[in-house]
């Protein structure tokens, strides 16, 4: 057991991440390393080793007859990378349309999510009955197993037993059933299923801002004339800002890295229209045993989602700065 | 500040619109689960035409839900408590003492929860798979492979939650131990702990949410004996001739535990986010 003498760090009113110098002394203590221990282990185990073992296996040719004794698998160099970036060559042209899909996909879900949130978020913001009731409510997609919930979905937009197409055929809406789940159609069927997924959280996150807004601003802009819209545009969201940063970031990462929505409504296999990134790159490993190809797809991925990231952040950073 | 006419009755209508997109699929989810065979195989009725409770019955004979669920219980329930364990460790260290490599450690941790799983799915198999037929410890396919995946999954939002909590602690307590004698690890489980009690519990919650509803590592690392109600369910779905209202009733079975304690507990996400979101 190691001994302590040191005393805790004196009372600070950063979080981690914010970059500030302590101020207090600095215990040079192995405790902090041992308590951190077990967090770092795993950590290593379930993702760092395997993302360097994923880079390394993007160049290897690792196929269903290597994978018994992978480290006979021959050196290839970037001729995975090739493949997957050559978008004249049938992997490549299928991994950019896909591509395309996930970025509409991305998109459309976060604008729409967002907009939700904000819209829930600012609408309960002053009392009235029934608030508590309905925040609950809206919150409850959030709580929902994932595949419980999208079951659910594809139960809906089933042909013939669906609550869609009843509901569409009765309002003289369609006058036959379209098939929602295979087709153009399955796009928007699941960016529907997206939207209600994803738009709790935004919800989640508004609201959590919003406890910080003082209400004499409201007062403040109201007593100037100022309407709805101007209240929103003026006051709501420039203090939404830090959150909005945050969030939209952690909706575009999860959205655009989505495996769960399609794989459940769509039972495994995803239409072309509708075929995510996520999707088509697990279905290039696991079904067709490319390892080596699968790997230098998701190596490919995370540097677009890191290029995207770091600009993201420049940007929005600067101008919060000049605001 | 007074509402105008038009602000009352634009929230109504966005209110209205936003409540009806979200109850739908769960008015499904309810009314089909108490449904006859028959109402489901055909068009789409909005109630019963006599409420049973039959599926509720023969869904755990239709396909082996027990073993699912009880796997999904002990893989979940064992990750939740390990992960926040862990958690708690890291977050009072994080917390509470200064030392070389803190902002690393809190900005990889985090950042490693954004990475597509994809990306380590196939790795993270190989290596199971290799580390089982090396040491004979059964990694790929088992219970134990499921827990130690999933528990990595919440650690990283557990810590960041964990450490919100812990730095509101305020510090006078922590000195006012250490006078009396008592060393980190008493001051950890018998003042901050204690004070901490909702955040662990909500913490915990997440974490046991996370492995409940994850569904990508379970389609890969699991076979027939080990598989979870994530692709039990789903395969459940996805018959040549599906029992939708069987399937709708195990939805609601597998749906209640995690969405009642999530919802007792928001105000603490709620808490959890804020103090993450002020900084």
């Amino acid at each position: 057991m190691v001994t302590t003498t040191t005393a805790p760090a004196p009372a600070r009113p950063s979080t981690p991440g914010t970059g500030r110098t302590k101020k207090g002394r600095l215990p040079r203590s192995k405790l902090p390393y041992l308590l951190l221990l077990p967090a770092i282990a795993l950590e290593l185990l379930v993702h760092v080793v395997p993302m360097v073992v994923g880079v390394w296996m993007s160049v290897l040719e690792l196929t269903q007859f290597q994978i018994r004794d992978w480290s006979a698998a021959p050196f290839v160099g970037l001729d995975n990378y090739k493949a997957t970036l050559d978008v004249n060559g049938p992997v490549g042209k299928e991994l950019l349309h896909s591509f395309w899909v996930t970025v509409m996909y991305t998109t459309l879900s976060v604008g729409l999510s967002w907009l939700f949130g904000l819209f829930a978020g600012v609408y309960l913001q002053r009392p009235f009955p029934g608030r508590s009731l309905l925040r609950t409510l809206f919150l409850t997609p959030y709580a929902l197993p994932v595949y419980a919930a999208v079951i659910t979905w594809t139960f809906i937009f089933q042909r013939d037993t669906g609550l869609l197409n009843e509901l569409l055929t009765t309002t003289g809406l369609a006058d036959d059933r379209p098939f929602w789940l295979i087709g153009g159609n399955s796009f928007w069927a699941l960016l529907v299923v997206s939207v209600w997924r994803s738009w709790p959280f935004a919800f989640l996150c508004v609201m959590a801002g919003l406890q910080n807004v003082p209400s004499e601003m409201y007062e403040a802009a109201a007593i100037d004339g100022a309407g709805f819209w101007r209240r929103l545009k003026d006051v709501t969201l420039p203090m939404l800002r830090p959150v909005n940063q945050v969030l939209i970031l952690v909706l575009f990462l999860w959205t655009f890295n989505d495996f769960n929505t399609p794989f459940v409504l769509f039972g495994g296999s995803a239409p072309e229209q509708a075929d995510l990134i996520s999707i088509h790159i697990y279905r290039s490993s696991f079904i067709t045993w490319n390892f080596g190809q699968g790997s230098a797809m998701s190596v490919a991925l995370l540097l677009f989602l890191l290029i995207v990231t770091a600009g993201y952040l420049l940007v929005t950073n600067r101008r919060r700065e000049h605001a | 500040m007074r509402e105008t006419a038009a602000e009352r009755w634009s929230r109504r209508v966005v209110l209205t619109l936003l409540t009806l997109f979200t109850v739908t699929p769960l008015y499904v989810m309810l009314s089909s689960a108490v449904k006859p065979l028959r109402d489901v195989q055909g068009a789409f009725t909005w109630l019963p035409t006599r409420p049973s409770f039959q599926a509720f019955v023969d869904m755990w004979s239709t396909v082996p839900l027990g073993r699912y669920l009880v796997n999904s219980l002990l893989v979940s329930s064992v990750a939740a408590v390990v992960s926040v364990a862990i958690a708690i460790f890291a977050a009072f260290a994080v917390s509470r003492y200064r030392f070389r490599g803190r902002q690393v450690f809190s900005v990889t941790v985090l950042s490693t929860q954004m990475f597509p799983g994809i990306l380590f799915l196939l790795p993270l198999f190989l290596i199971y798979v290799n580390l089982g037929n090396a040491t004979g410890i059964e990694l790929y396919a088992s219970r134990t492979g499921l827990v130690i995946t999933y528990l990595t999954f919440s650690l990283p939002f557990s810590i960041w939650m964990l450490v919100g909590y812990f730095d509101s602690i305020p510090r006078g307590l922590d000195e006012a131990a250490q006078v009396d004698g008592a060393g980190p690890m008493r001051t950890l489980f018998q003042v901050i702990l204690p004070t901490a009690i909702p955040g662990v519990v909500a913490v915990t919650v997440y974490a046991f949410m996370t492995a409940w509803g994850e569904v990508l590592f379970a389609s890969v690392m699991t076979d027939e004996n080990s598989r979870t109600l994530a692709v039990g369910l789903q395969g459940y779905a996805t018959q040549y001739n599906v029992y939708w209202n069987q399937v709708m009733a195990a939805s609601l079975v597998v749906s209640i535990p995690v969405v009642a304690g999530f919802l007792m507990l928001q105000r603490y996400f709620v808490a959890g986010l804020t103090a993450g979101a002020v900084k």
